[in-house]
């Protein structure tokens, strides 16, 4: 116990002391999340992660958005587990033909009004992968998308400053 | 004991044919008559050989019909055994009886070549689901692969559990998490799991079948988005069986910084993992602590190549990104902040007795499981399997130092999660060893298109295991076929057999300690 807590405090605050080229994108990200979803998402904005086919390369840069150096949380964005409390769906791609139908399932679980936003190169044109028998492509060929975050993958400050352009919208 | 080469030859005699057109040359290909390929199974199996990978290719354009192919290994010898198949009734005998893995591997020929393993008694297709039209085998050459598919009726069967009290759960496709989707179907009695399922294939994106519309450069692209946690590993798998097919030999300094790039991804998936285990057991401090490493760590990928995940780094004849000293002085600054840390946090993890309470003998995948399974890598290591191609495949620089192989014999979850421990300490040694001695010179040489009708098979040791790539060249030396099997293919297996007996609460900590690629399975 004692090691735990002398590794606290020797680690103290790590989520503010950003490395240099980013600490002034992200903050002044941050401040503006903030404000953004205290005023149209009565602080809380619930996002879904969809993998609709992705290579995991999308989810690790997610996953990277809560780690204590981003720290979304506080910002007020949480990830949630279900699609019936979301306000939002990040969904990664290509649509893979077996994950059309439970893309559109999960879809039509999440309650309206909601935001479909389509991560990385893959979710916005089906980069590499393209369209094919096991491919469908781009999220928008299966369902509605209201904003596209490009990137192969988007870096975590990409996926903050996405979220950021499609609230402020 | 006589090589496997010998065994085959003993034992099949005249029937066992020696091809040549396989490289590399050390590895022997024969051909058998598909009558005999179980045969040949059975020859590997009693020599204790291990199944690698067992796939089958269209060779229609070059007059032929199919071609069914089996690699085999032990210790640091690999062999292959093919046998044609005609194209009217491309049949051959299953070799499921001998080796576990095959089960998968032949239901998915089955479902993507249409080969017919006789003898296999499970018809369920694999990746391919029950509502894909009749006769759709995408990886033949006679299928377009533009083709927009309709959808059919169709259900998987899955295997059932009765009795009083029995209760099944069914999770997924769409998981709770921010990870990859598949379904898992779980018997149960109370806590206790009987039985569980896994029914993969979400994730297929035809990525066989589009390296057939790429050129080889364009190749290291699509391999590299196999999956994108092991994107070096699956680029180099993929330019090392390119290299094999068209004689290549890349400039000296390349390989070591392609050992470098592969230990660094070793490093950042291993702490990411350590992490997320710490955290399904509720020590949410040491998942914070171990990402922060991480995160450290990617970040100074982006500095020095400009990629997080050093993505595209390496295309066939070498790699696109060099390192100057600075660089290397940046990187051995790291390691040394790191590796404090590190060894701080691991003695957090092990004087942790409420860890320690739930990481123990849970998910135990026994030695004889382990071996029947013909798992790899990690989840290898720590059921008493001392598995590494960079031992028993080496290129430079691992010949020259080889790497401490961390082999336990528990099995459980404590087990995988201190071979990651073990393998990190290893990594950072290495990443010290190579840039000591980093040679000079160029990165990249051109590559040369290979002759028609040759392939190549390459193993790189992935941080989740064994990669297999086999490639083949066609008519006019394009790529005719690209085989990859990511370890997850055999893993999953493991996974499967280790649950039996433990609480459905303690799944998610058994599934992050194998972290199988749903991608790098589904293809």
């Amino acid at each position: 116990m004692l090691r735990i807590l002398h590794q606290i405090f020797r680690t103290g605050v790590v989520t503010e002391p950003l490395p240099t080229e980013v600490e002034a994108e992200i903050v002044e990200i941050g401040v503006r999340l903030e404000a953004a979803i205290r005023r149209k998402f009565r602080r809380s904005l619930v996002i879904r992660q969809v993998d609709a086919g992705s290579c995991n390369g999308c989810e690790l840069e997610i996953h990277a958005i809560n780690n204590a150096i981003y720290n979304c949380e506080r910002f007020g964005i949480h990830f949630t587990a279900s699609p019936r409390f979301a306000d939002m769906l990040l969904v990664t791609g290509p649509v893979s033909f077996n994950m059309e139908i439970a893309l559109k399932r999960t879809y039509m679980a999440t309650p309206n009004p909601k935001i479909v936003v389509a991560v990385g190169d893959c979710g916005c044109n089906g980069c590499i992968f393209g369209e094919s028998y096991a491919s469908l492509g781009r999220i928008s060929n299966v369902i509605p998308v209201d904003a596209h975050i490009t990137g192969c993958p988007p870096t975590p400050t990409d996926l903050l400053l996405g979220i950021l352009t499609v609230i402020e919208r | 004991m006589s090589t496997l080469r010998e065994r085959m030859t003993t034992q099949l005699g005249a029937a066992a044919e020696p091809l040549a057109g396989c490289s590399p040359a050390d590895i022997p290909l024969f051909r058998v008559p598909r009558e005999q390929f179980n045969e040949a199974a059975r020859t590997m199996k009693y020599a204790e050989a291990r199944l690698v990978a067992e796939w089958a290719a269209d060779e229609t354009p070059f007059g032929r019909g199919f071609a069914v192919y089996a690699c085999y290994n032990r210790g640091t010898e690999f062999l292959l055994v093919m046998s044609d198949l005609p194209e009217d009734e491309p049949s051959f005998p299953s070799i499921y009886k001998k080796y576990v893995s095959a089960w998968r591997f032949e239901r998915q020929m089955k479902s993507l070549m249409g080969v017919a393993p006789l003898g296999l008694p499970d018809a369920r297709p694999w990746i391919k689901h029950e509502d894909w039209p009749p006769n759709t085998w995408p990886l033949r050459k006679s299928f377009d692969p533009k083709t927009r598919m309709a959808r059919m009726k169709g259900d998987y069967r899955w295997v059932r559990a009765e009795g009083e009290g029995v209760y099944e759960i069914p999770v997924g496709p769409v998981h709770a998490g921010i990870i990859e989707p598949g379904h898992f179907r779980f018997q149960a009695v109370g806590e206790e799991i009987l039985n569980l399922e896994a029914r993969l294939g979400y994730v297929h994106k035809g990525i066989e079948k589009r390296f057939e519309a790429l050129s080889w450069e364009e190749g290291a692209g699509l391999a590299g988005r196999i999956s994108g946690d092991t994107t070096i590993a699956h680029a180099l798998c993929y330019c090392r069986a390119v290299e094999a097919v068209t004689g290549t030999a890349p400039p000296e300094r390349s390989h070591w910084l392609r050992a470098l790039m592969l230990e660094r991804e070793r490093i950042a998936n291993h702490l990411g993992d350590i992490a997320a285990i710490c955290n399904d057991v509720a020590f949410a401090f040491l998942f914070f602590q171990f990402n922060i490493l991480k995160e450290r760590l990617v970040r100074t990928n982006y500095r020095l190549f400009r990629h997080r995940f050093m993505m595209d780094l390496l295309v066939p004849g070498g790699v696109t990104a060099d390192l100057d000293s600075q660089g290397i002085e940046e990187i051995l600054g790291e390691l040394y902040a790191l590796s404090g840390e590190f060894e701080r946090l691991v003695v957090i993890y092990d004087n942790n007795p409420s860890l320690e309470d739930r990481v123990r003998d849970t998910g135990v995948l026994s030695p004889e499981k382990a071996r029947d399974l013909g798992v790899v890598g990690i989840v290898a290591r720590a059921s008493g399997q001392a598995l590494d191609s960079r031992i028993q495949a080496p290129f430079t620089p691992y010949d020259l130092f080889p790497p401490r192989v961390t082999v336990l014999h528990s099995g459980d979850v404590h087990a995988r999660a201190w071979v990651r421990i073990e393998e990190v300490r290893a990594s950072i040694k290495l990443i010290r060893q190579i840039l000591t001695e980093l040679p000079e010179g160029a990165v990249r040489l051109p590559l040369t298109p290979p002759e028609p009708d040759r392939s190549g098979l390459a193993l790189v040791e992935g941080w989740r295991g064994e990669i297999a790539c086999w490639v083949q060249s066609g008519p006019r030396g394009e790529i005719n076929r690209c085989m990859v099997r990511d370890p997850s293919s055999v893993t999953w297996l493991g996974l499967e057999q280790c649950v039996h007996g433990n609480i459905v609460p303690d799944f998610p900590v058994c599934n992050k300690s194998f972290n199988a690629s749903y991608s790098g399975n589904d293809l």
